[in-house]
């Protein structure tokens, strides 16, 4: 049985094409993906991603369960901030990338929807029974609103206060006479707000506040967007996608995420693994590449030196921002310096490529 | 969209016939399915195709999907324009968003493709 978000009749209305994804029924375009990539740079686009899992811990050693649970610092996360991190296995692989909230004396995860009833298991087996694990995933709502003109539509609905709201940060707002709470993140590289809220039993309570914001964002080029922007968007930013560039084989120190490593705070599922694979050295690392005659890179395409295999493509496509095929993969550390020629293997034929630094994408609002 | 004077491929391609010289693209249902068209890549005039093979790829931002030619012959002439402008293919599918034309070896192999009303079956569209 494929799950439906509240706001399914919104995308129908709105003529969305559709695609399953993690059981999901979710709108992967509307009106055609560079469009929508391009409202999202140039002026504000509004996504549904009702899908991804809402995970609680309660209770008074909720965050420090949490702190046990990720690589990076939770204890010193203050209520009303959230921070990016991985979750590691024993071996340092990573088992789910997630945005943790400190929201009063409890932590919010939140997860991918492809990994929700993975990750919400190994919390549980993870956790003493001192702390109260909540899945919400099936009765919040999350939208999305990023873009530069953000700010503007905010205050058209009533969200002005929220513009002084800093980067990572959330506030509980009402909106629509919705309680919900409103955080300063995103998937895009642009200025926006995540905004989480209970599904509740009626439908026409969701779309009161799909549609406030966009009605609000209309005459500002406001666009709903869907899930194939979603991924150029975020693939212009270097942010990884699990599945694609991270998963339980690979190590944050590995994918470029050491810097959501904090290895002097106390100890965390993992920490032993990367604590000997950062004395003992990288064997590979994900970097960004960018291609210097045409061919689109996709996932799985071998990177080459001299006709010898060194490494393997996980995300690649055509960058709608930069008009030109890029990829992250994985090559050996010595081939890691930016502005190291490479080739692409691409259906069988080697196309030229060279090693650039992350984000690909420089000029994005946000802040 | 599927034109009454055309012949079609369940590829998705096609056909467009005059004389002996077989125009060939790919058709609204198609440039539907792949999304925004951001890159063609076409054979040279004076190359030959082979009915069913691949002649070329159409490149769109999330996915790659080959050409089939509908027929043999050789290649008189290829659309330029789909080098400046891709989006060419899916703004005018039949018309500006032409691909290749072939002057044909076995005109007979027309007779193995589909016609409108079995397009439209393949389908299930107007």
């Amino acid at each position: 049985m494929v799950k439906e978000t509240p706001l399914v009749e919104r995308h129908r209305e709105l003529g969305a094409k559709f695609v399953e994804f993690a059981g999901w029924l979710m709108p992967i375009q509307y009106t055609g993906l560079l469009e929508e990539h391009k409202a999202v740079r140039e002026a504000v686009g509004l996504f549904d991603v009702s899908h991804m899992g809402e995970i609680w811990l309660r209770g008074p050693n909720g965050v420090r369960a949490a702190n046990r649970l990720v690589t990076n610092s939770i204890s010193s996360l203050e209520p009303g901030a959230s921070l990016y991190s991985p979750m590691c296995n024993e071996h340092g692989g990573i088992v789910d990338d997630v945005l943790v909230y400190r929201v009063g004396e409890d932590a919010l995860f939140v997860v991918n929807a492809s990994n929700t009833d993975k990750d919400l298991e190994w919390i549980r087996s993870h956790c003493d029974k001192d702390v109260r694990v909540e899945n919400l995933s099936m009765e919040t709502v999350q939208l999305a609103l990023q873009g530069p003109k953000t700010e503007d539509v905010l205050k058209r609905v009533g969200l002005g206060n929220l513009v002084s709201v800093g980067h990572n940060r959330h506030e509980r707002v009402s909106v629509q006479g919705m309680e919900a709470l409103a955080s300063r993140t995103g998937y895009t590289g642009e200025d926006g707000f995540e905004f989480y809220y209970k599904r509740n039993g009626s439908e026409r309570v969701a779309e009161r506040v799909w549609d406030a914001l966009f009605d609000a964002g209309a005459s500002l080029g406001l666009k709903p967007i869907g899930l194939g922007a979603r991924d150029t968007l975020r693939f212009e930013m270097g942010y990884c996608l699990y599945g694609n560039d991270i998963d339980d084989t690979t190590t944050p120190l590995e994918a470029g995420l050491g810097w959501t490593v904090k290895l002097d705070k106390g100890d965390f599922v993992g920490k032993d693994a990367l604590v000997k694979q950062k004395a003992s050295g990288l064997k590979r690392k994900l970097v960004g590449i960018e291609m210097l005659e045409h061919a689109i890179p996709r996932k799985g395409c071998p990177i080459a030196i001299e006709g010898r295999e060194i490494g393997v493509v996980t995300s690649g496509s055509f960058s709608p921002s930069l008009h030109k095929g890029l990829a992250m993969g994985y090559v050996p550390p010595e081939n890691s310096q930016a502005g190291n020629e490479i080739s692409i293997v691409v259906r069988g034929k080697g196309f030229r490529a060279c090693v650039t630094k992350l984000p690909f994408y420089k000029c994005g609002s946000r802040k | 969209m599927i034109p009454e004077d055309l012949k079609y491929t369940d590829q998705h391609e096609w056909v467009r016939v005059q004389a002996d010289t077989a125009t060939v693209g790919i058709t609204d249902y198609a440039q539907k399915e792949l999304g925004d068209i951001v890159y063609v890549e076409l054979p040279s005039v004076g190359s030959a195709t082979v009915a069913k093979k691949a002649f070329g790829v159409v490149e769109a931002v999330k996915t790659v999907s080959d050409l089939y030619a509908p027929v043999s012959g050789e290649v008189t002439e290829t659309n330029e324009g789909l080098g400046t402008d891709a989006s060419i293919v899916n703004k005018s599918p039949y018309d500006q968003g032409w691909m290749i034309k072939i002057k044909m070896s076995n005109p007979s192999e027309l007779d193995s493709l589909l016609s409108p009303a079995d397009y439209r079956k393949l389908t299930g569209k107007e």
